[in-house]
């Protein structure tokens, strides 16, 4: 089976962009690749939110980052505390704070591992570059798990605050 | 289960194509200064994906980089503000670890991008890995990248390293063609460029 487009979804100024059908059993993986993620209201996070019938499932996640300033001020490698979750049902930041400039974006990839199976967790992971609010490149990498044996049939993708522009497509593999 | 173009994204599998991921083209270095993609880099696809094979320099100990033009440029020099960070073990279990390289990113540079550091030339050493090119024909935003290597490290230290570069080429126009080459001498190997739409 090959990596089927499933859905593009393109926004404009939007508060979500909700992929709310067609992640079933058909496939084991969904991929969802963002390009040019651009919020409306500066320094905030892309994030994500799973749904099983509402949006809120509890997650547990690991969240890390490299960032470089253009001034070279500074750049450093860690874990990002603030960014990950311990049994919380809040949306998960896929990145730090994405600048607003009329050139800034953010651009990823999330792998979202057999959302349909009522047996396990749902496993994740996401890999995203962003233009910081204060100039800096970000390499942001988050993984983890939607603790629910219930299938996961809706993601929802936002910034933690404001609108944001960009194209969203879902992939799914085998 | 068979993945079929999936594979083909993920792993690189010669000859196969489909209308959501498409094998655009093969380059095969063979004591080569230098491997190009000059065409084929446009609108058609939103995603570019290099995967590198069995790259194996000619000069121990130098980098594996990148660099691009946008439309219309020569010189592979557009500005580029990037992270890089590696893991790293040595063959004798002596010595490892992970850190931030402050000597491979760029701070709105116009070198070549490292890829991988302080690559082994040995007979049996080499890199594989994979760059991802986000949208590089869009006229608005900066185009980020990021890679992820393995590679053989310098041969008077046998060791696996797994390097990370990621960043953004911090122009608004559109990119068209990309260069992949070793900080200093030839090298072997083969990249494939892959479009994914």
């Amino acid at each position: 089976m090959a990596m089927d487009l499933i859905t593009t979804n393109t926004s404009s100024n939007a508060a979500s962009s909700d992929f709310t059908s067609s992640i079933d059993s058909t496939y084991k993986l969904y991929i969802f690749k963002f390009y040019d993620v651009n919020p409306a209201t500066d320094s905030t996070n892309f994030q994500m939110e799973g749904s099983t019938g509402s949006f809120g499932v509890t997650k547990t996640t690991t969240a890390f980052s490299a960032y470089h300033y253009e001034s070279d001020s500074g750049a450093s490698l860690g874990y990002e505390a603030g960014h990950d979750l311990a049994q919380s049902t809040s949306p998960q930041p896929l990145s730090g704070s994405v600048g607003n400039g009329a050139d800034e974006c953010a651009a990823g990839e999330l792998y979202l591992f057999n959302p349909s199976s009522t047996t396990y967790v749902k496993h994740f992971y996401s890999k995203l570059n962003l233009y910081g609010a204060d100039n800096h490149s970000g390499n942001w990498l988050i993984a983890g798990y939607f603790n629910t044996t219930s299938a996961v049939s809706a993601v929802r993708f936002s910034m933690s605050s404001g609108n944001f522009d960009g194209t969203i497509k879902m992939y799914g593999v085998g | 289960m068979p993945l079929g173009a999936h594979k083909a994204a993920l792993f690189g599998v010669a000859g196969v194509s489909t209308d959501t991921v498409v094998l655009l083209s093969t380059q095969t270095a063979s004591d080569s200064a230098s491997l190009s993609f000059t065409s084929g880099i446009d609108s058609t696809y939103g995603e570019y994906i290099f995967k590198f094979y069995d790259v194996n320099p000619a000069t121990d100990n130098e980098e594996f980089t990148f660099q691009v033009n946008a439309d219309g440029q020569t010189g592979f020099n557009e500005t580029i503000t990037s992270t890089h960070f590696w893991a790293y073990q040595l063959e004798d279990d002596s010595t490892r670890g992970m850190n931030y390289n402050v000597g491979q990113d760029q701070a709105q540079g116009t070198a070549y991008q490292q890829l991988a550091y302080q690559v082994g030339a040995g007979s049996d050493e080499s890199l594989v890995g994979e760059l991802h090119l986000f949208n590089p024909s869009n006229t608005t935003y900066v185009k980020h990248f990021y890679s992820k290597v393995n590679c053989s490290y310098e041969t008077s230290y046998p060791a696996s390293t797994n390097q990370f570069a990621a960043g953004y080429i911090n122009t608004t126009s559109a990119i068209d063609e990309i260069s992949f080459k070793m900080s200093s001498g030839n090298f072997d190997g083969t990249i494939k460029m892959w479009g994914v739409k």
